[in-house]
């Protein structure tokens, strides 16, 4: 829906494209950049400090930097937001003498319940320990039923608790059963509060304040949008939180809530929220969010990955002959196959793109990188004349090539045309990044890229 | 306020009450315009777009409101923080009015009600307020528990069923979804009851499989009858941000959305992003907003009225 920043400071007026930074372009840029925080949702205050602090850093770029200004900034940018979603999978702190008390807090709807059991099942399979869950909620109806199931399904030992118990009483009782039961962890899940309803953060603080939790951390929806910033802030003043859990990371927002909150309290982010079921929960990682919070997927890493793997004098080779308007062989066509190949296949390049893991299931299995080879071996049954000139690839040919590489005449029709098609993308390659965009092209144009399955 | 006070207030007194604990916080506060420094320039109103933006106006919407003022500007029709005010409210309410409209029963019997949305965003609540909202006016209602997913979801709208004496028809969880929402339908139709509020799970919008089990759903309903659902409804959180632009869009391209409700507006978060959704459906006919949810309880649920929003969100 929004573009991504990448795309803007290609797309703008006086474009980054091709030139070095300068004071005027980074003006545009930083504009770009503002618009980009502010589509995903990091809050204005926020943005505003980011933007001054990469403003910073690009004016003392310029001079240094060889790098083409759009890669130079990209780069700047994307640095600066990692720096600033701190350190990468900051996990839970288990050493304390048991039980170690887990409280979870957040709006309503936000995911705590959800969290709570996901928790629940990480902390049992992968560090074996002993986890008892207790809900809090005797607000909402069927909350503590909630619970109880999902502590079923996750194996947690569930202590009950009813509506018309308080809850200060309900984590008072807890606490004690925990200790007689020697758990390990004990998780309690809160009820939904808003940050400006006082009743409810008096309550939240006594909560915290009788538990004296290891671990308090608020839970938020990655579509918050900018009251993300205010919320956390006061979350944060009522009960001393260590740590976020960003939920619904599945979707497609971008999650700048994410930048927000972190800037405001200062409290690392240690897990998303990947899905509705209790395996749905992923360590964090600042690269990706800062990736996703600027709509690029990983496109950086794909970029470096690119950089480091391509054979840099073929990839440049190549561009040299496109732009003197020759035709994109099959030998070249070979060439880029063996590429992808390094680059760890269509499956990795993909994933990297933006939106390529949100592809439906069957478009990811169109680009099989088994099929992929299977075009390599095709190309390699050729002849050098038949790679340079596939026009000669007549009826006897290619029941020969068929022959030699193991496929079908029908395979060999397919190779053919997409060679065609990628000869036509080729020639729309123009001067910069030919070899990402190259990438992206065959993102795009992966779904007729298929050869038929072999029987 | 008094339990009398509150009653006598009115709906759109108490509309305005609770928005107004989160009114628009402008720089230099246009609420307090006769206090503040008289001159309006170029950089009053970039003080008042970073105000727009805070409460997830979206940068469009808020460029298009600005540029509006800006014009007023240079026709020095600006002159002070009060000419400011009222042309702000008029460039507000002018983008929020066509979201406005009535929420009706219309003849069909019975009448059917879809919930949809994100997770978490207030779906079933909503359910439990409206079907208060009709008994009152009249309708007997009857709740489908559709969300088969969420554990214990049924049990949460069953709750509601209890708390306010209506029926409602479930399944195990696990359960197809679709023929729960159809076994509901015609068990209205043989009780003789005027509306159903059918619950769904909620999803993600760029969750393909489950946007097709929307649909599925919505083909089933017409089954019982060719022109239902009768109403769509999209239900919004007050706290999301532009995520909105794409749950709108997707929820209708999979089901048609023919209405909106946006809960948890008795937070801090304004729910400005009803400003990005009008302008970003400008040129087409807008979606409406049917109510807003201020609160958890069975009477926390308002009708949305456009003029009252903007009232709201200005009020000094
Ligand atoms: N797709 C997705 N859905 C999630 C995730 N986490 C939670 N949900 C869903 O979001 C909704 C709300 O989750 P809950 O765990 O009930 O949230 P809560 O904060 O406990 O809600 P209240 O107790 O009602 O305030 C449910 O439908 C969950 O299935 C996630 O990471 N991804
Ligand atoms: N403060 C407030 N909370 C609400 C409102 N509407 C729903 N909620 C809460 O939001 C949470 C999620 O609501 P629910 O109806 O279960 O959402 P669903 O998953 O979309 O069905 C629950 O804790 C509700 O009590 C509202 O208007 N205001
Ligand atoms: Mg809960
Ligand atoms: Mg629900």
């Amino acid at each position: 829906m929004f573009e991504s920043l990448s795309d803007r400071l290609s797309r703008t007026a006086r474009g980054l494209a091709g030139k070095r930074l300068t004071e005027t372009n980074i003006q545009d840029a930083l504009r770009e950049v503002r618009r980009s925080l502010l589509e995903a949702d990091v809050a204005l205050d926020v943005v505003s400090s980011f933007v001054a602090s990469v403003q910073q850093r690009a004016i003392g770029e310029k001079v240094v930097s060889s790098l083409n200004a759009h890669d130079a900034f990209v780069k700047i940018v994307h640095r600066e937001l990692i720096e600033l979603m701190g350190v990468a999978n900051d996990s839970l702190d288990l050493t304390a003498p048991a039980p170690v008390v887990v409280l979870v807090a957040g709006l309503q709807g936000s995911g705590k319940t959800t969290t709570v059991a996901k928790l629940a099942r990480f902390l049992r399979e992968r560090e074996r320990k002993k986890v008892a869950v207790v809900s809090a909620d005797v607000y909402r109806p069927a909350a503590i039923a909630q619970l109880r199931r999902l502590a079923e399904e996750v194996q947690a030992r569930f202590i009950a608790s009813t509506q018309s118990e308080s809850p200060l009483d309900i984590v008072n009782r807890a606490l004690t059963d925990a200790r007689t039961q020697f758990d390990d962890v004990l998780i309690v899940d809160t009820a939904g509060r808003l940050s400006i309803d006082e009743e409810m953060m008096t309550e939240i603080a006594s909560l915290h304040q009788a538990l004296t939790p290891v671990e308090t951390l608020f839970v938020v929806d990655a579509m918050t949008g900018q009251d993300a910033a205010l919320t956390s802030k006061a979350f944060d003043e009522a009960i001393p939180l260590t740590g976020i859990v960003l939920t619904k990371a599945d979707g497609d927002a971008r999650g700048g809530a994410a930048l927000s909150v972190r800037a405001v309290t200062g409290k690392p982010v240690k897990f998303l929220g990947t899905g509705e079921k209790s395996d749905g929960l992923e360590a964090f990682h600042p690269d990706r969010i800062a990736s996703r919070i600027l709509g690029m997927g990983d496109v950086l890493t794909l970029i470096e990955e690119v950089e480091r793997k391509v054979d840099k004098k073929k990839t440049s080779r190549l561009a040299q002959k496109i732009k003197r308007g020759r035709k994109f062989d099959l030998e070249d066509f070979r060439e880029q196959l063996g590429q992808m190949a390094q680059l760890g296949g269509m499956s990795n390049v993909l994933e990297k793109l933006p939106g390529g893991r949100m592809l439906p299931a069957n478009a990811q299995g169109q680009v099989d990188d088994d099929e992929l080879a299977q075009l390599a071996v095709m190309i390699d049954s050729m002849t050098v004349h038949e790679r340079r000139f596939p026009d000669v690839i007549n009826g006897s040919r290619k029941r020969r090539i068929a022959l030699g590489s193991g496929s079908q005449v029908q395979d060999i029709n397919r190779l053919l045309k997409q060679h065609k098609q990628m000869q036509k993308m080729m020639k729309r390659v123009t001067r910069r990044g030919g070899m990402e965009k190259m990438m992206r092209g065959v993102g795009q144009t992966q779904p007729t890229w298929r050869p038929q399955r072999r029987r | 306020m008094g339990e009398e006070g509150a009653k006598n207030e009115g709906l759109r007194g108490r509309f305005i009450r609770s928005l107004g604990k989160t009114r628009l916080k402008v720089s230099h506060g246009i609420g307090d315009l006769v206090l503040g420094e008289k001159r309006i320039d170029e950089n009053t109103l970039l003080d008042l777009e970073a105000s727009l933006l805070t409460t997830d106006v979206g940068i469009d919407a808020a460029e298009a409101i600005i540029a509006g003022l800006k014009g007023r500007l240079s026709r020095n029709e600006l002159s002070d923080r009060k000419a400011l005010h009222q042309a702000l409210r008029v460039e507000l309410t002018e983008m929020a009015r066509p979201l406005g409209k009535p929420f009706q029963i219309g003849s069909a019997r019975p009448f059917v009600v879809l919930f949809i949305g994100v997770n978490g965003v207030g779906k079933t609540t909503t359910i439990g307020k409206l079907s208060k909202h009709l008994e009152v006016a009249g309708f007997s209602t009857l709740l489908a528990a559709g969300d088969t997913f969420r554990a214990a979801a049924t049990e949460q709208i069953q709750a509601w069923g209890t708390s306010n004496d209506v029926p409602v028809v479930a399944q195990q969880s696990g359960a197809d979804s679709a023929a729960v929402i159809y076994d509901a339908i015609e068990t209205a139709k043989r009780r003789g009851i005027d509306v159903v509020l059918a619950d769904t799970a909620g999803r993600l919008q760029a969750k393909k499989g489950l946007m097709d089990e929307l649909s599925k759903i919505k083909r089933v309903i017409a089954r019982t009858d060719e022109t239902a659902p009768h109403e769509c409804l999209l239900v919004i959180d007050a706290n999301v941000g532009q995520n909105a632009l794409s749950q709108l869009h997707d929820f209708d391209e999979a089901v048609g959305v023919s209405g909106m409700v946006v809960a948890k507006l008795d937070g801090s978060a304004r729910g400005g992003v009803l400003f990005s959704l009008a302008h970003a459906q400008a040129s087409q006919e807008c979606t409406p907003v049917y109510f807003i949810g201020l609160g958890e309880s069975a009477d926390d649920l308002e009708p949305f009225d456009p003029d009252a929003f903007v009232e709201a969100l200005l009020a000094p």
